[in-house]
């Protein structure tokens, strides 16, 4: 469904994604690890269209989409939440997640109705109840607690009805408890929505816990791939990665 | 969430222009009728410039553009081609929009503070353009000879009382038309544009698209504002399209409140309150304003409307506590 194929991207003299190839099928659910700058952010940039490719594909359903707008491949299927939540801090849960359904449906410019349109509520309120925000949907974004704005951040993304949803260190600043609820919410979207799911984490627990499949990043390149059982046992990513510690206390 | 009824919106803004259209009966004099035209105008201008600054995040320093440009557009055609002003309105507000796109188009891929400057640049330059183009303009004297104010269906201009209902309806159906876009679909995708632009191009918006149509319907009220404005002085002046123009349309903001969609009315009042008043009692009328800033900029950041509604929402049983503490949430 998705298939990356000799991804390349340089910033000046530095290479932040060397020839990386993957497939990623329909309704998986895949961790991206590797350590800080091995290109994880980089890759996710590359496949939403935040930065364009230097060289390489980036094929959905058999189009290929690189090099095309953020906007465009939103409209294709595609997904994302950020590592820092990236919301709507003036608008209220409810307005900021009717207003992704309007982009969603394409009626963002619409000059003339109302907002919200009736069509765009059944929606949105599935996709509250679907994270657990209705309790809150008429908090102003903003005021949210830290956990919450990133479950709104993924609600966003879910308004578009993505195929393929990429998630940025989904836990990343929450504590223990937060971790584990978050990774549970993220886990019940991804068997209720059946979309393929693909989220960079820097916790193995959660990575070895949650994930069918693993990519290994490292220099930009891919390291190793396969299920968690594989990588755990991947002698280059214990090396470069896990390190010997980590691989004999799960041993 | 339920949307807001359109009908009734339509009935408050036909209660309101019934209101203005009563007013002369209880102010009598011909001073209020000038202020309330020259406040239509200025009220037109400013909510049109709030559109980008408040709703968008656009902080447009050239806005007077429009003003001078509907100005003159209209007073020209008027005197020119003699063509009638319903036609000649139509025309000021397509001349209006073009150039809107285009300046728009260039502008609005700039970030903040070249985007702000890059609009001044184009302010002046049209206003350059005038003093240059006498022949056509009148230079720095204006347009002289009167703008023609030939009568349409049954009103007429040159009557004091019509031109007076008539810019009292040319502000209620603005403030009509721009307070709907605001709460249509495209008001809340420019708050969800000005609270985090690229968030909003990751949801499938078209960023670029969306500011330069806000841009656009900003530059057509600019436009109506700067169109009131030469029917009542029959003329138009370079001050029209000065800097100076835009920055009272910003002070306006201030002091009325820029999270309110009624604070720049309500600034516009206060500033042609203020001027008025104070050119009366002394000749230092730019101290005194300046002073007057001062104090909102320092203690009123929010302006006097955006004061008033954040103590409705803190002391009104009821209010949500979320909802007053939203820094930039528009009301």
């Amino acid at each position: 469904m998705l298939t990356i194929e000799h991804l390349q991207k340089s910033f000046g003299g530095v290479t932040a994604i060397n020839d990386v190839s993957l497939h990623f099928a329909p309704g998986s659910l895949t961790a991206v690890i590797g350590p800080n700058g091995a290109g994880k952010t980089s890759f996710f940039n590359l496949v939403t269209g935040a930065l364009r490719p230097d060289g390489g594909r980036i094929v959905l359903d058999g189009e290929n989409i690189a090099g095309l707008s953020a906007p465009a491949i939103v409209r294709r299927g595609i997904g994302r939440a950020f590592q820092i939540a990236s919301i709507f801090s003036s608008l209220t849960v409810r307005e900021a997640i009717l207003g992704a359904v309007n982009a969603h449906r394409g009626w963002y410019a619409h000059v003339g109705r109302r907002f919200p349109l009736a069509q765009a509520q059944a929606q949105a309120d599935e996709v509250m109840e679907l994270v657990g925000l209705t309790a809150t949907a008429d908090t102003v974004s903003g005021n949210l607690s830290h956990g919450d704005q990133k479950v709104l951040d993924i609600a966003l993304a879910l308004a578009l009805n993505p195929r393929v949803l990429l998630l940025d260190e989904p836990t990343a600043g929450m504590g223990p408890e937060e971790r584990r609820k978050m990774m549970q919410t993220v886990h019940q979207l991804w068997q209720r929505k059946q979309m393929t799911l693909i989220f960079i984490e820097h916790d193995m627990d959660i990575v070895f816990g949650f994930a069918q499949t693993i990519r290994v990043l490292s220099y930009g390149r891919v390291l190793a791939e396969g299920t968690p059982e594989q990588v755990r046992r991947h002698p280059e990513v214990i090396e470069a990665y896990l390190g010997r510690q980590y691989d004999a206390e799960h041993a | 969430m339920r949307a807001p009824s359109m009908g009734r919106d339509v009935l408050i803004a036909i209660a309101l222009l019934a209101l203005l259209a009563v007013l002369p009966l209880v102010f009598p004099s011909k001073s209020f009728s000038d202020f309330v035209i020259r406040f239509s105008a200025f009220a037109i201008f400013a909510t049109s410039l709030n559109l980008l600054v408040g709703y968008a995040g656009m902080v447009s320093f050239g806005h007077g553009l429009f003003f001078g440009l509907g100005a003159y557009s209209f007073a020209l055609m008027m005197q020119k081609l003699g063509v009638s002003i319903p036609l000649a309105l139509a025309l000021t507000v397509l001349i209006n929009a073009l150039v809107a796109a285009v300046i728009g188009a260039i502008c609005v891929p700039l970030k903040e503070i070249y985007f702000s400057f890059l609009t001044l640049a184009f302010q002046m330059l049209l206003y350059s353009l005038i003093i240059a183009w006498t022949a056509v303009t009148g230079g720095d004297q204006g347009l002289t000879g009167g703008v023609p104010r030939p009568p349409f269906l049954g009103v007429r201009l040159d009557d004091p009382r019509h031109l007076y209902l008539f810019c009292c309806t040319m502000l209620v159906v603005s403030l009509f038309i721009m307070w709907h876009l605001v709460r249509s679909p495209f008001g809340y995708t420019l708050r969800m544009i000005r609270d985090n632009p690229r968030r909003a191009s990751f949801l499938g918006i078209q960023v670029w698209r969306v500011r330069v149509l806000a841009f656009v319907v900003a530059g057509i009220f600019g436009g109506v504002g700067g169109m009131l404005i030469s029917l009542f002085v029959s003329s138009a002046y370079p001050d029209f399209a000065y800097w100076t123009i835009s920055g009272e349309a910003v002070f306006m903001i201030m002091l009325g409140g820029i999270s309110v969609f009624f604070g720049p009315l309500v600034g516009a009042a206060l500033l042609l309150t203020l001027n008025d008043f104070i050119t009366k009692v002394t000749e230092h009328y730019s101290l005194v304003l300046g002073i007057v800033i001062l104090v909102f900029a320092l203690g009123l950041r929010k302006g006097l409307l955006g004061f008033v509604v954040q103590a409705w929402h803190q002391y009104l049983p009821g209010a949500r506590a979320d909802k007053k503490a939203a820094p930039s949430r528009q009301h």
